[in-house]
């Protein structure tokens, strides 16, 4: 709980990144909570991307990247009390352009669950159907379900790869800038699929376009330099921010 | 201008003439090899025992023991050389070992065959007490065809792209569970043209064979892995060299044969890896 | 009980995925060790110098005379021969390939030069008696055909398609720019390939000499069919000569094991294997050097 007396899902603490001798992200705090979609906005190399690739440890596979302090999910310390592995399927990632796996659209959505041990084809199918069903796609592909992931659309395959993330059931979902790679139409239909998952899951975006922000976030925070500027509710950080850089940002004087 | 036209041209002839330098010959030797042995080439020839100090009947126990040889070979080479490029294009890190492990790779692609024939004899043969025998001369040619295995298995590795492996981790799988899903099956042709590859290069391979396993005529086709066996190869070196009064046409039907299998097997693996590259 | 059992299975593919990636390190070893074991005994009978050194290779005389000289004298020059031959004409061949034959024909030429490098040494071999030897025998006028020479014309086109591949990559990896810059001031395109590009090019050309070289020296086969094998310490190109790896071939299989020229042969081998080793260490130093540039 926080002060405000809601539910903290993830607590970040002192986090730090670096590659090399490069530092991408300098001691940041901030709580996550529960059911909201924080969006994150910041110009290039603000490390808004690599605080959200921290929050599933994607970052540890990065040759050089140094994290240290610590994130907690409900209370657990995911580096020391938790494998990677475990973590990722808790905390589902899309990422800014879709890559389905050379496998078909069913195989795709099953990846997660069967390399976690799931085998039994009933659970799978329905896992399936659920999945696609909450990424708005069941209906465009029930009928091929046997065809290659990487022959449909690109809306259709962003779609398939936020279905693919929730088959893993996960209680988070981190947003990589979804929507860089799609037309308005597709774009609406990833944002319409995010409002409905709030009332389930928990939300991180990071984006580069700030009306995406104001649309979809319950809270907005602004990255600059590697460090957290400003964050607070999505209404007043684009409305009246209390840093004089935000609201530069916002507006379109950098960035 | 004018002048400097003229020169170009001179130049690029000068560069013609050498290519061409180059390939005739190649075309020659495929031409000659294939006329001159084309009419030795039967039923006998291929599937009979040689007669009368070999200058009479045919090779087959040769074609047997160099398959004998490719096989075995592969068996254990291709399993160490694919799980060692995996190391090295999914495991390893930029460190001292792998800089170490890259060098004996390329060594061991350097070294002279004769000395692998060394060193099969003096590890297998004397040693480990295997003998002059198929699984002699068998591991010692798996372990110098390794680094033709590794690098084209890592080639076809790090072609996958890095995204596959990306997405496999966020969706929970282990490292081993991305390379097993998300990135061998992509590589799979690319492996299978090295093993190719490496099948051509093991059969047409003498010297490493010569203290281990080879043997100049045998009465009878090997029974099992501690026996020598013949080959192709050594069968060609010595009916060229070793025995007089061979018909021509016997020496250039056994080249034929040898390049024949070594040229079907590389235009397999160019099949293989020119069909993969239009799929991507 | 799945997923511990899962976890065992992975931890150990994992170790055998090590083990196998350190192989080729262990069989190096393994091969440096193995003709030690052999090979060192030779100094129980020669000094390290006279083995070196000595101008009288008579393994089978008593006593043995084990001087290396006329072997290593042998080797170097049909390698040089080879090398004049074959250096030029690769690298020639490669600015061809890569910078002048049109599209389709750079195909057919590079599955030619992929042809040469799937032919067997011993058919090489099997042809430089056939036909190479006869023939040069009877265009110089020679005693016999198998010299030297001969052998560094094999040589050279065992050491073509190492030569040119590798040189044809080192071209091929010239940033464009440096052309285009080149060809924008007005430059024609030969002067742009021997002003700008050989310039970028040259470790890699380089590293694929030292690499053809290598492929040469280490050849077995062929050499040993076309050169007439007299061990003696050559005086011309046009004599018959002995090379270091044809004396293994040819006497190893005669060599009573453990008798003083078993041992020889094997030092023998620990010398290529040396030599070996240093030209390939130099090759790979220039490769990355070329490719951090």
């Amino acid at each position: 709980m926080n002060t405000a007396g809601e539910k903290v899902k993830l607590s970040v603490r002192g986090l730090a990144v670096s590659y090399s001798a490069a530092s991408a992200l300098r001691s940041l705090d901030l709580d996550i909570v529960a059911g909201e979609i924080l969006s994150i906005i910041g110009p290039s190399n603000s490390g808004k991307t690599s605080f959200l690739r921290s929050l599933n440890r994607m970052n540890e596979l990065h040759p050089h990247a140094r994290t240290s302090g610590t994130i907690l999910l409900d209370g657990v310390d995911i580096v020391r009390e938790i494998s990677a592995e475990s973590l990722r399927k808790r905390i589902g990632m899309i990422f800014a352009m879709p890559v389905p796996l050379p496998l078909s659209i069913r195989d795709n959505i099953t990846y997660g669950p069967r390399m976690a041990g799931v085998r039994d084809t009933r659970t799978l199918d329905a896992l399936v159907e659920e999945s696609l069903q909450a990424a708005y796609l069941w209906d465009e592909v029930k009928d091929r379900l046997d065809m290659s992931g990487q022959k449909i659309s690109g809306g259709q395959q962003q779609r398939l790869c936020i279905a693919r993330t929730l088959a893993l059931k996960p209680d988070v979902i981190l947003y990589d800038e979804p929507c860089s790679g799609l037309d308005p139409l597709s774009t609406a239909k990833v944002e319409e699929s995010m409002l409905e998952l709030r009332k389930s899951h928990t939300l991180v975006l990071v984006t580069n376009n700030t009306k995406q922000a104001a649309r979809v976030g319950t809270r907005t925070a602004f990255f600059l330099m590697g460090e957290m500027v400003e964050i607070g509710p999505t209404e007043k950080i684009f409305t009246a921010p209390a840093d004089k850089r935000t609201e530069d940002y916002i507006v379109g004087r950098f960035g | 201008m004018k002048r400097e036209d003229k020169r170009q041209n001179i130049g690029f002839g000068a560069l013609l003439a050498a290519t061409l330098l180059v390939v005739i010959p190649v075309l020659a030797i495929v031409v000659l090899i294939v006329a001159k042995g084309w009419g030795a080439l039967s039923w006998e020839f291929l599937f009979s025992m040689p007669r009368d100090g070999m200058r009479a009947g045919g090779i087959f126990p040769a074609i047997v023991g160099t398959i004998y040889l490719v096989f075995i070979s592969l068996i254990f080479a291709l399993p160490i050389g694919v799980m060692a490029a995996i190391y090295l294009s999914e495991y390893a890190k930029d460190n001292a070992l792998t800089r170490v492990i890259n060098l004996a790779i390329i060594n061991l692609a350097g070294v002279s065959s004769v000395v692998f024939g060394l060193f099969g004899l003096s590890l297998f043969v004397v040693f480990l007490k295997f003998g002059v025998s198929i699984i002699s001369g068998a591991l010692t040619l798996g372990i110098m065809t390794l680094p033709v295995i590794i690098t084209t298995t890592r080639e076809a590795l790090r072609s996958v792209p890095a995204s596959y492996r990306e997405v496999s981790f966020s969706l929970g799988a282990s490292r081993w569970q991305t390379v097993r899903h998300a990135v061998l099956p992509r590589a799979l042709s690319g492996i299978l043209t090295g093993a190719i590859l490496s099948v051509g290069r093991v059969a047409g391979e003498t010297a490493p064979i010569l203290f281990t396993v080879a043997a100049f005529y045998l009465p009878n086709l090997p029974t099992g892995l501690s026996d020598q066996a013949m080959a192709l190869p050594y069968h060609l070196y010595v009916i060229t060299t070793q025995i007089p009064g061979i018909p021509e046409s016997f020496r250039y039907g056994t080249a034929l044969v040898l390049i024949g299998f070594v040229l079907v097997m590389n235009i397999i693996a160019t099949v293989i890896r020119s069909k993969a590259g239009k799929k991507r | 009980m799945k997923l511990p059992s899962r976890r065992l299975r992975e931890f150990l593919i994992e170790k055998l995925i090590f083990l196998s990636g350190i192989a080729s390190v262990v069989f190096v070893v393994l091969i440096f060790i193995f003709l030690l074991r052999e090979g060192v005994s030779v100094l129980k009978t020669t000094s390290l110098g006279s083995f070196l050194g000595g101008h009288f290779w008579y393994p089978i005389s008593t006593p043995a005379k084990l001087g290396i000289l006329p072997l290593i004298l042998g080797s170097l020059m049909v390698t040089a021969g080879a090398i004049a031959i074959a250096v030029p004409l690769g690298i020639a061949a490669a600015f061809y390939i890569a910078e002048v034959a049109p599209k389709r024909l750079r195909t057919v030429l590079k599955s030619c030069v992929e042809v040469l490098a799937a032919i067997p040494s011993v058919v090489l071999g099997f042809l430089g008696i056939t036909v190479l030897v006869p023939f040069l025998k009877s265009v110089f006028n020679l005693p016999t055909g198998l010299t030297a020479f001969s052998g560094s014309i094999m040589l050279a086109f065992m050491a073509l398609p190492t030569i040119i591949t590798i040189s044809e990559d080192a071209i091929n990896a010239v940033p464009r720019e440096y052309k285009e810059g080149a060809l924008a001031l007005g430059a024609t395109h030969w002067q742009t390939l021997f002003r700008v590009v050989i310039h970028g090019a040259l470790p890699g050309i380089i590293a694929a000499a030292m690499l053809g070289i290598g492929r040469v020296f280490g050849e077995t086969m062929a050499v040993m069919m076309v050169t007439g094998n007299a061990a003696v310490i050559p005086q011309s190109l046009f004599e018959p000569v002995r090379t270091l790896t044809a004396t293994i071939a040819a006497e190893m299989g005669e060599a009573a094991k453990g008798s003083a020229h078993y041992f020889a042969l094997f030092a023998v081998g620990i010398v290529l294997f040396v030599i070996s080793f240093a030209i390939n260490l130099t090759a790979d130093i220039l490769l990355n050097r070329g490719k951090k540039k």
